[in-house]
C-alpha cells in the first residue's frame, strides 16, 4: 500500500506517534495525569472503532451502544465479586456475553430502519440500564468496586499502569487493522453496500440481514472487551457505564472524527476528550486578558464553547476531522 | 412443447383502490424477448417488482423454470436466475462502476462470510465484472466511480449488473428511459446482442425500439393485458389502437 504525505495521513501519524510516545512522556515529567486520561481515550476510542463499523460503514446508528461497554464491564465485575479473577476466563466470558446481548438487540433492531432503528436501540439499551440498577447483588445503580484486576498468571501484569497503557494501545490499534481488512472483504463490502443501498444489494442476491446482523455483533464483542478494559481501569462498574448519555458520547466521537474513516473514531476520541479536559483551562486563561474575571466565571460552562463547535463539524464537515483533511488531497 | 421458463398464473395487486396488476395470466418461453408496453401508471413496474420479488402478489402464482418462487425473497429469486435493471437507477454511486458489478457477481459467488481477504483482489470476481462491463461498452470506464458518471452510463451499468449475476431471465425496466438519441442507439444494439441468449422481459416507452427487438408484445392498461402477440398483431389491433397507442405512433412505428 502506498503511504502519501497528506494531511490525513500526517495527521493519523501525528496521533499514532502521541499515544505510543505518551508515557515515555509521563514518566519523564513524572506527571502521570495524562497516563490516566489517555489511557481512558484508548479505551473509548476502541469503543467508538467499534460504533464506527456498524454506524460510519453499516449505517446502522446505534444510539445504545454504550450497553456492550456495561455488559463487558459487568461481565469483568460480577466474576471478580464471584471469585473469579482469572482473565483468561473473565475476558472470553465478557466478551461473549457482550456478543450475545448484541445478537439479540441486532435480531429486533435490525427489522427496522432510520429513526425507528435509534429509538430501538437506545430503548433496548436503557432496559439493560435499568437491568444493571436492579442488581442489588452487584450494588444496584451504586456500583460495584472491583478489588482486584483480572490476572493472567503473571504474563501481563494490569496493575502497572504502563503495562495496561501499552495493552489498551495494542488492542486499538489491532483492532483498526482488523476493521480495516474487514471493511475490504467480501463481508465488508456487502455491509457497505447494504448501506448505500439496501434494496439493489437485495436485488443482485444478497441476504442483508444476516450479514448486518452478523457485523452488528461484531460490533457488540469489540466494544465489550473496551468494557472489559473499562472496568480493570477504574476497578469499578456501575450502570452509569452504559447509560445513553455514554452512548451519545460515542457517536460524538465518531462523528467528531470522521465517519467510515477507520482512524477517524480514534482522532474523535481524543479531540472530545482532550477538550473537555482542556477547554475550562482554555477559557479562562485566554479569555483572561480580554474579558478578567468574567473569563474565569465562564470557564465553568464551557459546554457551552463545545457544543456549537462539535454542531459545526457536524454541519460543515460530514466526513469529521479526518474526512476535512481528506477532502484538500482528493478530487 | 417444453415448459416455458416463466409462468404467470391470475397474478392480482392492489395499492388500496388502485387495481395496479389485475389478473395477469402469460407465459414466456425460454430465450423469448417478450415487450410489456403500457401508458404511465399501466403496472408496468409493479408486475416487473412482483416477478424480481420485491412485492408479493395478492393473488396469483409466478413459477421460474417449473419452481413457485411467488412467495420467495428477491435475493432469493436472485440466485435462482432471475434478474432486474431498475426503471430508476439504482446503484452503489459512491463505489467505482467494477466495484458496483463485481458485487452483483460476488453475490452469486458463494457467500460473503469472508472477512480478511480483499474482496478487489478476488480476480474471478473481478473479471467477470470487467466482462459485464464491457459487454455494456464500459469496459473504460471502470474505475470511475458511479456518481461521477453520466445517466447514460449508469443505465449501462444497470444492464452490467443484472449480467454479472448470470441470469436466465432479464426484466428490463425501460432501460432506454432518458437517454439521448446516440446512447439510445447504442443501447438499441446491446438489447439485440442480448437476445436469444437471455430470456427478457422488456419494458419500454420507445415504440420504434419495441416493434424492432420484440417477439411476442403484451400490452397493459389499467393493470389488464388486453392484448398479446407479435408485434404484427399488437400494431393491427384495433382495441389497442384505441387504449393506448393512437394512430400517430402506430404508423410511427410502421415505418421504423
Ligand atoms: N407502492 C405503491 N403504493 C401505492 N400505489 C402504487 C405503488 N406503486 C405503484 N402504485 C400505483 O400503481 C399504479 C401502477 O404503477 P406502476 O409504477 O407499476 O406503473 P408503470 O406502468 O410502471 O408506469 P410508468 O410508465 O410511469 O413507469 C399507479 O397508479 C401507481 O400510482
Ligand atoms: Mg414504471
Amino acid at each position: 500500500m502506498r503511504f502519501p504525505f497528506t494531511a490525513r495521513n500526517l495527521l493519523i501519524a501525528a496521533v499514532i506517534a502521541l499515544l505510543v510516545l505518551l508515557p515515555v512522556y509521563t514518566a519523564l515529567s513524572g506527571n502521570a495525569f495524562f497516563l490516566t486520561l489517555f489511557t481512558r481515550i484508548l479505551i473509548l476510542a476502541l469503543a467508538a472503532t467499534s460504533l464506527n463499523l456498524i454506524m460510519g460503514y453499516g449505517g446502522m446508528v446505534s444510539f445504545g451502544h454504550a450497553v456492550y461497554l456495561g455488559i463487558g464491564g459487568y461481565g469483568i465485575g460480577i466474576l471478580a465479586f464471584e471469585g473469579i479473577s482469572s482473565g483468561f476466563l473473565q475476558w472470553p466470558l465478557a466478551i461473549l456475553v457482550s456478543a450475545l446481548f448484541a445478537l439479540v438487540i441486532g435480531a429486533l433492531s435490525l427489522r427496522t430502519r432510520g429513526v425507528y432503528f435509534i429509538m430501538i436501540t437506545l430503548a433496548l439499551a436503557q432496559m439493560v440500564y435499568y437491568a444493571g440498577v436492579s442488581l442489588s447483588r452487584y450494588g444496584a445503580d451504586d456500583g460495584l468496586t472491583i478489588n482486584r484486576r483480572s490476572q493472567f498468571s503473571g504474563l501481563i501484569d494490569l496493575s502497572n499502569r504502563t503495562v495496561f497503557y501499552y495493552l489498551c494501545l495494542a488492542l486499538l490499534l489491532g483492532t483498526v487493522y482488523l476493521v480495516w481488512r474487514l471493511i475490504n472483504s467480501r463481508f465488508g463490502l456487502v455491509i457497505r453496500g447494504a448501506k448505500s443501498n439496501e434494496r439493489r444489494m437485495r436485488s443482485i442476491g444478497f441476504p442483508t440481514y444476516r450479514y448486518r446482523l452478523v457485523c452488528f455483533v461484531v460490533a457488540g464483542a469489540i466494544c465489550g472487551l473496551a468494557g472489559a478494559l473499562l472496568a480493570n481501569f477504574t476497578n469499578f462498574i456501575s450502570p452509569a457505564m452504559m447509560h445513553w448519555t455514554r452512548s451519545g458520547d460515542l457517536i460524538v466521537m465518531v462523528v467528531l472524527g470522521g465517519m467510515g474513516s477507520v482512524f477517524g473514531p480514534t482522532v474523535g476520541a481524543v479531540a472530545l476528550l482532550v477538550l473537555e479536559e482542556t477547554l475550562p483551562f482554555l477559557i479562562g486563561k485566554l479569555g483572561f486578558p480580554l474579558f478578567g474575571e468574567s473569563a474565569a466565571r465562564a470557564a465553568e460552562y464551557w459546554q457551552i464553547v463545545l457544543g456549537p463547535m462539535l454542531l459545526a463539524i457536524a454541519l460543515f464537515a460530514r466526513g469529521g476531522i479526518v474526512g476535512l483533511l481528506t477532502r484538500t488531497g482528493r478530487d | 412443447m417444453t415448459e416455458p421458463l416463466l409462468k404467470i398464473q391470475g397474478l392480482c395487486k392492489r395499492f388500496g383502490g388502485v387495481v395496479a396488476t389485475d389478473d395477469i395470466t402469460l407465459d414466456i418461453p425460454e430465450g423469448e424477448l417478450h415487450a410489456v408496453i403500457g401508458p404511465n401508471g399501466a403496472g408496468k413496474t409493479t408486475l416487473v417488482s412482483q416477478l424480481a420479488g420485491e412485492l408479493t402478489p395478492d393473488a396469483g402464482r409466478i413459477l421460474l423454470g417449473g419452481t413457485d418462487v411467488t412467495s420467495m425473497p428477491v435475493w432469493r429469486r436472485s440466485l435462482l436466475g432471475t434478474a432486474r435493471s431498475f426503471q430508476i437507477t439504482s446503484l452503489f454511486p459512491e463505489f467505482t462502476a467494477r466495484d458496483n458489478v463485481a458485487l452483483a457477481a460476488q453475490a452469486h459467488a458463494g457467500h460473503s462470510f469472508h472477512f480478511w481477504k480483499d474482496a478487489r483482489r478476488e480476480t474471478a470476481l473481478r473479471d467477470t465484472a470487467h466482462a459485464a462491463l464491457s459487454r455494456v461498452g464500459m469496459g473504460d470506464r471502470a474505475d470511475v466511480r458511479v456518481s461521477r458518471l453520466s445517466h447514460g452510463e449508469h443505465r449501462q451499468i444497470e444492464i452490467a449488473m443484472a449480467l454479472a449475476t448470470r441470469p436466465r431471465l432479464l426484466l428490463l425496466d425501460e432501460p432506454m428511459a432518458g437517454l439521448g438519441s446516440s446512447e439510445a442507439a447504442g443501447m438499441l444494439a446491446l438489447l439485440r446482442a442480448l437476445k436469444r441468449q437471455y430470456t427478457i422481459v422488456l419494458i419500454e416507452h420507445d415504440m420504434e425500439a419495441v416493434f424492432a427487438l420484440a417477439d411476442r408484445i403484451s400490452v397493459l392498461v389499467y393493470g389488464r393485458v388486453i392484448a398479446t402477440g407479435a408485434p404484427e398483431a399488437i400494431r393491427a389491433n384495433t382495441q389497442v389502437r384505441e387504449a393506448y397507442l393512437g394512430e400517430n405512433s402506430v404508423a410511427g412505428a410502421g415505418d421504423a
